[in-house]
């Protein structure tokens, strides 16, 4: 890419600068900074939306009784208990939180940010004052939705879906007031936020690469960033789109999703024609795409976590981009296995089950793919390494289970139980999440400079593991049961008494599963500050960022290296080490020990 | 507030209430099979299903070979592999290919089943609203439980009057959205006889987990008329106050003291009630006739305003039945003798009695 390169002659001559404290930490147009912010708002609202699901297995498994200690200051006017407007509250808080304000911003605002200009040879993003934005935009959304906390009704009462009519009149129950305005808002913030992030994602990716780095030369990293970029610029608008609707609907009078003549807790609805399946086709063209912008990122990162910790090269690198290519392309036709119950006309049904079925086969693509990169390779045990093989088994397990619910006849029994709720944890907390503790502990020591404690790590993963699939895993089983979803009460009129040891099972399971994580944060913060170092290149791995000190300094490159092979020349016969940076280009490499003299002596 | 044990105890005790319905959940595998879907669902959840376990444990297996096989140990070195074999990947990707083209049929074949009805159907008009089902015969009768005949194809034609709901009965493995704004329509042809559950499963407001009802499933027309379709005029008062119950109001009200969308109506005769205000109300005849035609006006503490006004939906006989019923789920309460005759001779001795004239217009 010629243009590419006279680029670069320009941005050589950047001299590294030292900002303020301001310009540094908080205001920052480095992307590494603002990796970092996001990195610490996602994992504290990790925090919040883990307490929304632990207050959720509370009440299903010891219904309406009193919450130890906490009970008696959250609910006083309950008598220490979860009412059920609390309980809507929960499932739709924990559900936004985790998705829009955790895994979206982990992968796309933190790694994504992290990564992109380091593992293409960058000195930043594209538009660094952009991608401050895009940042500083989340910052309402928070504001925003911790308001919606403390309106009327606990918080908004529609569940993450917010499906009109029940989201769209002010009277249809507690939390359909200001608490669902707020919320609105809150991911329209969250909405315009992505979008600019990832245009300038894509715009670095295509332009920004360093002098050699062709499109076929990317780590898969990049490669999964990318596609989610351009799903995310593609499906995000109609969302944004329809949130503004929803807000005219709700405000402005308008009728785009209330049907007319409607009775809801003895409020009639007058003259607005609306289409409540409206909303679901526009949420889910959006939502549906979405699931994959949570999946492909961590794929592209669990292909490069296991080359480096397998010693060998990526099994099969262009099917595993075509494939990516191709889940990302089928996703967008997907949509509608979300509404096989809602009325659709049988033969659209086909049509979404074909599709949806169909996606399943890249999907095995990449699995195979993986379990073929480990064969023959010289394994090593980080915990990084556990969390990525941890990964491919419960992705497996998510995505079979998805080939169950693809078909029509057994969507229409199991619908809206919790198989459906055991599927999406098992793709989204089994895959994305372990996925991302793969990730955190693989590119921590160059986040930090020192490595994450791998004692610590290993039983981190063990107990996370156990607690995990001991957690999800007997869903399937209330699933099939036909115990539904967003019940506050599942058990009334003495329905399901039978399953309650099963679910306190299942919440004993979450509990442990909750302070398990309790040691990787302990360990985070230990070792930010008392770990061991890390070196430029800890893990002996290819990609351009371990080229770099750790943590990298401003402007990342001395020079911007050039590249002369791809990214998993590992165990490669023709060279002395096992392992071969994508660049030898030794200005960008000299050996520096990494410390704080030296690091200021650089600049 | 729902105390489990309280109200297994309660449907026991009351002898006016009917014994409670004998389920057939249970085990922690599929709910039995009750309709004639379960032969388009279960197989192909069971061929899915052991395919799944048979790919999940092959990859899985492979996977922990590897990984114990390769281990970086002392001595061992990665071993010379090819970085890519094109047969092996198209083998990979077509196979499995052929496999969901199996499922697709299955599933789709399955699908048509339970969307298209037969043409010999009987209809049924469901009515869904916050927090309760109603459903409508062709005979012009209603009920809040559902009754079907064994073996016999029904069509389900359903709206919601607010907002979106669900029908789903595990048994039958059937399941629809009921949409505000336009028709929905289901079937089923139940196999079996018994009591299933019914229940609301499209999260449709803070009582969602109270819409559930039953479906009793009889195994000919004549046991399905005796429990809903007799004549009026030859029941007595109380007998056709529990049938307009069923029909009416047992979606939101239980018939004994456990609270649903609204207060409990058993033992509540006689009672003093707090009201939303702080002040205090006796339930007593016009008490119970000002709730019925202007639920707003005085309100129970703890319950919403959502209750929908009889006013013109239901006649004074009706009116009369009802509080006949209910005064009887109230086991002090004085039943006055003509409640216990058939209804059309009981409305006449009301009429001609002085003092306690219930229902009075």
């Amino acid at each position: 890419m010629k243009s590419a390169d006279s680029q670069f002659e320009n941005r050589e001559s950047v001299v590294p600068q030292q900002p303020g404290f301001w310009r540094h930490y908080v205001f920052s147009t480095d992307h590494k900074v603002i990796g970092l912010q996001f990195l610490f708002s996602a994992l504290i609202w990790l925090l919040m939306g883990g307490a929304l699901a632990m207050a959720i297995r509370w009440q299903m498994a010891w219904p309406w009784t009193r919450i130890p200690i906490i009970g008696s200051w959250l609910f006083q006017s309950e008598g220490g208990q979860i009412s059920p407007e609390f309980y809507t509250m929960l499932f739709t808080m924990h559900g936004t939180v985790m998705i829009f304000f955790v895994i979206i911003p982990l992968l796309l605002g933190a790694f994504g940010n992290y990564l992109i200009p380091l593992m293409i040879g960058a000195r930043d993003m594209a538009f660094p004052k952009l991608n401050m934005l895009s940042y500083w935009l989340m910052w309402p959304a928070f504001i925003s939705l911790l308001m919606a906390f403390f309106a009327p009704g606990y918080g908004p009462g529609a569940g993450w879906t917010a499906y009109p009519p029940l989201s769209t009149v002010w009277e249809a129950s507690p939390g359909s007031g200001w608490a669902q305005t707020l919320w609105l808002i809150s991911l329209l913030f969250v909405g315009v936020s992505s979008i600019l992030g990832s245009i300038n994602y894509i715009a670095t990716i295509l332009f920004l690469r360093a002098p050699g780095l062709d499109m076929l030369r990317l780590p898969m990293t990049i490669w999964g960033l990318l596609i989610t970029a351009i799903l995310q610029a593609l499906a995000l608008p109609v969302l944004t789109v329809a949130l503004v609707m929803q807000l005219m609907d709700r405000h402005l009078g308008t009728g785009f999703f209330t049907p007319d003549n409607l009775i809801i807790n003895n409020f009639e609805t007058v003259g607005t024609v609306g289409q409540p399946l409206l909303w679901q086709h526009l949420f889910w063209f959006y939502s549906h795409p979405a699931v994959y912008i949570m999946i492909l990122p961590i794929m592209g990162m669990v292909s490069d976590i296991l080359c480096c910790f397998a010693r060998k090269p990526l099994f099969g690198y262009r099917p595993m981009v075509y494939s990516m290519c191709a889940i990302a392309g089928m996703g967008f036709v997907v949509w509608g296995h979300h509404m096989f119950v809602s009325g659709m006309h049988p033969f659209m049904g086909t049509v979404f089950m074909i599709s949806t079925m169909m996606i399943a086969l890249p999907s095995s693509v990449k699995v195979f793919n993986w379990l073929a990169t480990l064969w023959g390779g010289r394994i090593h045990f980080t915990t990084s390494m556990l969390f990525s093989i941890s990964f491919i088994s419960m992705f497996i397990i998510g995505g079979l289970s998805g080939i169950v619910m693809a078909a029509n006849s057994i969507d229409e029994f199991v619908h809206d139980t919790y198989y459906i709720v055991a599927h999406f944890h098992y793709v989204l907390f089994g895959g994305t999440i372990m996925g991302v503790f793969s990730a955190l502990y693989f590119w921590f020591p160059k986040m930090f400079g020192r490595m994450l404690n791998e004692t610590a790590g290993k039983w981190h993963f063990l107990l996370t593991f156990v607690f995990l699939n001991g957690t999800f895993f007997p869903m399937h089983i209330l699933g099939w049961r036909g115990f539904p979803r967003r019940m506050a009460d599942p058990y009334f009129s003495g329905q399901f008494l039978d399953l309650l040891p099963l679910n306190r099972m299942i919440t004993w399971c979450a509990f442990a599963m909750a302070a398990a994580q309790l040691i990787f944060i302990v360990n985070f913060f230990y070792s930010m500050f008392w770990g061991q170092r890390a070196g430029k290149n800890p893990w002996h791995a290819n990609t351009l960022e371990w080229t770099v000190d750790s943590p990298p300094p401003h402007d990342n490159f001395q020079h911007i290296p050039t590249i002369t092979r791809g990214p998993y020349e590992y165990s490669n016969p023709e060279h002395d080490e096992d392992y071969w940076p994508q660049a030898d280009d030794s200005a960008g490499l000299e050996e520096s020990i990494n410390t704080p003299a030296t690091k200021a002596s650089e600049r | 507030m729902l105390n489990l044990i309280g109200l297994l105890a309660q449907t026991e005790s009351e002898s006016l209430v009917p014994a409670a319905p004998e389920y057939r959940d249970g085990s922690y595998w599929f709910p039995e099979a009750a309709s004639s879907f379960a032969k388009d669902v279960d197989p192909l959840f069971m061929l899915i299903f052991w395919v799944s376990l048979v790919f999940f444990a092959a990859i899985v297996g492979f996977m922990i070979y590897f990984v114990i096989k390769y281990r970086d140990r002392p001595g061992h070195k990665v071993e010379k592999s090819a970085s890519h074999n094109t047969a092996l990947e198209i083998a990979w990707s077509v196979l499995p290919g052929f496999l969901l083209i199996w499922f697709f049929v299955d599933g789709a074949a399955g699908f048509f089943n339970m969307r298209v009805t037969p043409g010999d159907a009987e209809q049924i008009q469901v009515i869904a609203r916050q927090f309760n089902w109603e459903f409508h015969y062709p005979n012009g009768d209603a009920t809040t439980e559902l009754h079907l005949v064994r073996n016999r194809p029904v069509e389900f034609v359903m709206e919601s009057r607010d907002v979106l709901h669900s029908f789903f009965v595990p048994a039958f493995r059937q399941k629809q959205d009921v949409v505000p704004g336009r028709y929905t329509y289901t079937w089923v042809k139940p196999t079996k006889e018994g009591i299933f559950r019914l229940y609301c499963t499209e999260y449709c407001g803070d009582s969602h987990s109270l819409m559930k009802t039953n479906v009793h499933v009889y195994n000919s027309q004549e046991e399905r008329d005796q429990a809903t379709f007799y004549p009026w005029e030859d029941e007595t008062p109380i007998k056709n106050g529990q049938r307009l119950f069923n029909m009416k109001c047992s979606g939101c009200h239980n018939n004994n003291d456990v609270k649903k969308t609204g207060p409990g109506l058993g033992g509540i005769w006689g009672k003093m009630e707090t009201l939303s205000d702080g002040s205090t109300v006796e339930v007593n005849d016009n008490y119970f006739r000002e709730s019925l035609l202007n639920p707003g006006a005085k309100l129970v503490k703890g319950y919403a305003n959502q209750m929908p006004s009889f006013q013109g939906k239901l006649n004074d006989d009706q009116i009369f039945w009802l509080r006949a019923y209910i005064k009887s789920l109230t086991p002090n309460a004085k039943i006055e003798d003509e409640l216990n005759l058939p209804a059309s001779e009981a409305r006449e001795k009301v009429d001609t009695a002085d003092g306690d004239k219930p229902a009075a217009e």
